[in-house]
């Protein structure tokens, strides 16, 4: 066995959605649409970033609405807990959390889910959707938490018990 | 009754190590025994046992690191170096926990989407905060609160969060209100609010006051 610091053996995978309070092109929309793109680059070059969801051809995910018409979704894989919390809350992008009501609906239900996948792979939108709803029905559990009850990754023996 | 708090305060009662533990709390790094003892006159044997006694009490926390850079056999012992230490101690008698309340309060507002009543009620704690402290200079104004103001590039940079445990559960949360509440503690005393914006980065508050002119 190479012992020498291994690849970890889990990622993170990230889902969130949010409900628009106005089409995208709407001008209250601006400040948020405008930030797309350099907050996506600030993503992509965060330490610990794995992938994010995008539509083929294009620079991110806004026109795909598979949870319904007026939801945003924003679906990601990370190396861990600590390198998305970098990200979300370290960085300029905690302002755009702090403005997202100008944006966003309130969602009374939660919104945004973690989970771990073997790294490597990457989980599909309906794998992601079920986990919204395991957290939505369970609260925090190992299968489903979020950023303040994080679990930590399987381990080895875990996997084959 | 929390002894460790107890324990701390009474470390703290000693004047030298006061001094000691606030000039290893403002300084940029790790502070070792030679520099803290020069810096504050003191021999160096005693400024090495004030230093470990904030240890033993959990005020400070040590690292080892070779100075020199110097590896392997013959390279020297590694020096021992202090830093404030991560732990919270807080000492209320009678006993409170203002802290529990401040994480149920901030659950409630997430929940209920109150958002928008909680910058407006910070920025209204904040105006009453600053008002009539126009005289004070800033950075000693956000010394009195906790800030610990440090001048950087781009303004006066907080090296400490006062509400640190709120902020590391519930970010967008506890970084608005900060963010409203210093912006209002500005207007009051007479500055543009607008100068407190979030520059959030690892290790420091999220808020950074850009500099004016008279800075």
């Amino acid at each position: 066995m190479n012992t020498s610091a291994p690849a970890p053996a889990h990622h993170l995978a990230q889902l969130n959605i949010a409900t628009l309070r106005a089409p995208l092109d709407d001008p209250s929309m601006k400040d948020f649409t405008d930030a797309l793109d350099p907050i996506n680059a600030l993503a992509d070059a965060s330490p610990g970033f794995v992938w994010r969801f995008i539509e083929d051809g294009e620079k991110d995910a806004t026109n795909l609405r598979p949870f319904g018409e007026d939801l945003l979704l924003n679906f990601s894989v990370w190396e861990g807990v600590d390198a998305l919390w970098n990200f979300a809350y370290r960085t300029e992008h905690l302002d755009f959390l702090r403005r997202r009501r100008e944006w966003f609906e309130h969602m009374r239900e939660a919104y945004m889910v973690l989970w771990w996948i073997p790294s490597g792979t990457i989980p599909t939108v309906e794998e992601a959707k079920r986990r919204l709803d395991l957290l939505r029905a369970n609260g925090p559990t190992p299968e489903a938490f979020d950023l303040r009850t994080p679990f930590p990754a399987p381990t080895h023996h875990d996997q084959h018990a | 009754m929390d002894h460790a708090s107890i324990d701390a305060a009474r470390a703290l009662a000693d004047p030298v190590r006061r001094r000691l533990y606030e000039y290893v709390a403002a300084a940029e790094g790790d502070v070792g025994r030679g520099e803290a003892a020069d810096a504050l006159g003191l021999q160096r044997t005693l400024a090495a046992h004030h230093l470990d006694r904030l240890v033993d009490a959990g005020l400070l926390e040590v690292t080892r690191r070779k100075v020199s850079g110097r590896e392997g056999p013959g390279s020297g012992r590694p020096a021992k170096l202090y830093r404030r230490s991560g732990r919270e101690l807080s000492l209320h008698l009678p006993p409170r926990d203002y802290e529990l309340a401040a994480r149920v309060l901030a659950e409630a507002v997430d929940r209920y989407g109150a958002e928008d009543a909680l910058h407006a009620a910070a920025r209204a704690e904040g105006e009453r905060v600053g008002a009539g402290s126009g005289d004070i200079p800033l950075p000693e104004f956000l010394r009195d609160r906790g800030y610990e103001p440090e001048d950087a590039e781009d303004g006066l940079r907080l090296r400490n969060c006062p509400f640190h445990s709120l902020a590391r559960e519930f970010p967008p949360l506890a970084c608005g209100l900060n963010l409203e509440l210093l912006r209002g503690a500005l207007e009051a005393r007479g500055e543009d609010g607008e100068r407190a914006r979030m520059a959030p980065a690892p290790g420091r508050c999220c808020v950074v006051v850009s500099k004016n002119n008279e800075d």
